[in-house]
């Protein structure tokens, strides 16, 4: 067994969410700069050039990236020889949250009784969690600060089998179409398919960390992946929405079995500002 | 071309700006978003005056990162316009003149801002730090309870948009999108 402490987890997440909602991964920046270099539109190639000029302005000036410092989503693979001492795991982990968002000076965007009073809970707490718990005796942390203008887009398909590979394509176009300048285009689009309902989003979330364009190691995925691509950056949305070539940046799926019953299609998106930092402890 | 508007709006400024014009806002501006429309909403209709007068003014839905010291304000990049939709006709009768948001606006409040002579501005989504940058001043409003979500005035200079809807019927999101569509065809 190897003991990890509780504050050394709480300090880590402190210090992840503040260095994620300031400078955007290289993989993404890069892709931005891409996307830059093709685009034929001239109001898209503006709108590319801000976001790039925000970027430097945000690490420079140590303003977040974005007003949306979102909802903290936290990810974890656990190994299972790893000793949690010092206190409680989730607590620690909300303290982090709670810390980075103040001392970072990022937006507290979380209110309590969802449908009804709505009142901000003050340290943007609680983190939404995830947890696998795997081999090996170290804990691997990611952090991602969700705004909830790409969340709010998010579509789950629970599809007929006989709907198939064409159902999954028109599915995940549709949804990227009626989203369209909301989710902050260029996105990325992840995608899950297979499991359960729940199983399939999750998937969709875990398909945005990967790195931007990276194709999926399945044959089958990564040529679905490249037709769906194709297919988004043909609705003419654009960057920022104001029409252009580059809707999306990639499309990532993540596949599990289905039941024999079932062909389950979740769509989340994330927008271009698309943050995200991982440490391993 | 760009064009400098001093704010507030007149009608003349409004006559002359079309959809995908590109411009750049000085003057005041009053943020409100989400809870601080719904409160907004509910004055009115219990006959209570509005927090501020929204006669001629411009609205940025927008809710800010906490400024650092030295800083007027911090993050600062528009929110989903869609979401303030079901209050903006009832805004347009009591006299706004402006908003600055992202994404498509409904139907109901495009009608509402051609008959009202209103127009509606884009900012770029997720340019928040650059946003900052052309905020000079930033003061509360009201509704400091609400956080994030308060009422608050603040003077830009040079703040970068674009015209999304203008007062006649004319849609940057729309045509841009048809420009570069080719799904379907």
């Amino acid at each position: 067994m190897r003991d990890i402490d509780c504050k050394k987890i709480t300090e880590t997440i402190s210090s992840l969410f503040q260095e994620a909602c300031l400078r955007l991964p290289e993989d993404v920046l890069e892709a931005i700069t891409q996307a830059r270099d093709k685009e034929e539109s001239p109001a898209a190639r503006d709108a590319l050039d801000k976001i790039l000029e925000n970027s430097e302005i945000a690490s420079s000036e140590m303003i977040p990236l974005c007003q949306d410092t979102g909802i903290a989503v936290v990810m974890l693979e656990l190994g299972q020889e790893v000793h949690i001492t010092g206190g409680d795991l989730y607590r620690a982990i909300n303290e982090g949250v709670s810390r980075g968002y103040s001392d970072g000076y990022l937006r507290k965007s979380m209110v309590n009784q969802p449908f009804s009073a709505r009142v901000n809970t003050g340290d943007n707490t609680p983190a939404v969690i995830h947890t696998e718990i795997v081999s090996g005796d170290k804990l691997k942390i990611t952090v991602m600060p969700k705004g909830a203008g790409s969340e709010n887009m998010t579509r789950l398909g629970m599809l007929s089998p006989a709907q198939g590979r064409q159902g999954v394509i028109d599915f995940v176009v549709k949804a990227v179409d009626e989203a369209g300048s909301n989710p902050c285009p260029p996105v990325i689009i992840g995608i899950g398919i297979g499991g359960t309902s729940e199983k399939a989003l999750l998937l969709a979330k875990k398909a945005l960390l990967r790195k931007v364009g990276q194709p999926s190691p399945d044959k089958e995925s990564s040529e679905l992946e490249q037709e769906i691509l194709k297919r988004v950056n043909n609705l003419g949305i654009g960057p920022v929405g104001y029409g252009g070539r580059t809707t999306a940046l990639a499309a990532h799926i993540e596949t599990f079995p289905a039941h024999i019953a079932g062909l389950p299609v979740a769509v989340n998106l994330q927008c271009h500002s698309a943050r995200h930092k991982e440490a391993v402890l | 071309m760009v064009k400098r508007i001093k704010l507030p709006l007149t009608d003349e400024a409004i006559t002359g700006l079309k959809a995908g014009d590109k411009a750049l806002l000085t003057g005041v501006i009053y943020v409100a978003r989400d809870a601080a429309h719904k409160r907004m909403l509910e004055a009115l209709e219990s006959g209570q005056p509005l927090p501020f007068d929204v006669r001629g003014q411009v609205i940025y839905y927008m809710g800010p990162t906490p400024a650092r010291s030295g800083q007027a304000a911090g993050a600062a990049g528009p929110t989903t316009s869609g979401r303030m939709d079901v209050y903006t006709p009832r805004l347009l009768d009591e006299g706004l003149k402006g908003m600055i948001g992202k994404g498509m606006r409904s139907p109901t409040v495009k009608d509402a801002m051609m008959k009202r002579r209103a127009v509606y501005f884009a900012a770029i989504g997720g340019a928040g730090a650059l946003i900052s940058k052309t905020i000079k001043r930033s003061e509360m409003v009201a509704y400091e309870e609400l956080g994030a979500e308060a009422i608050r005035k603040l003077e830009v200079a040079d703040f970068p948009v674009t015209v999304a809807n203008d007062i006649y019927g004319g849609d940057l999101y729309q045509e841009g999108r048809a420009r570069y569509r080719m799904e379907g065809k």
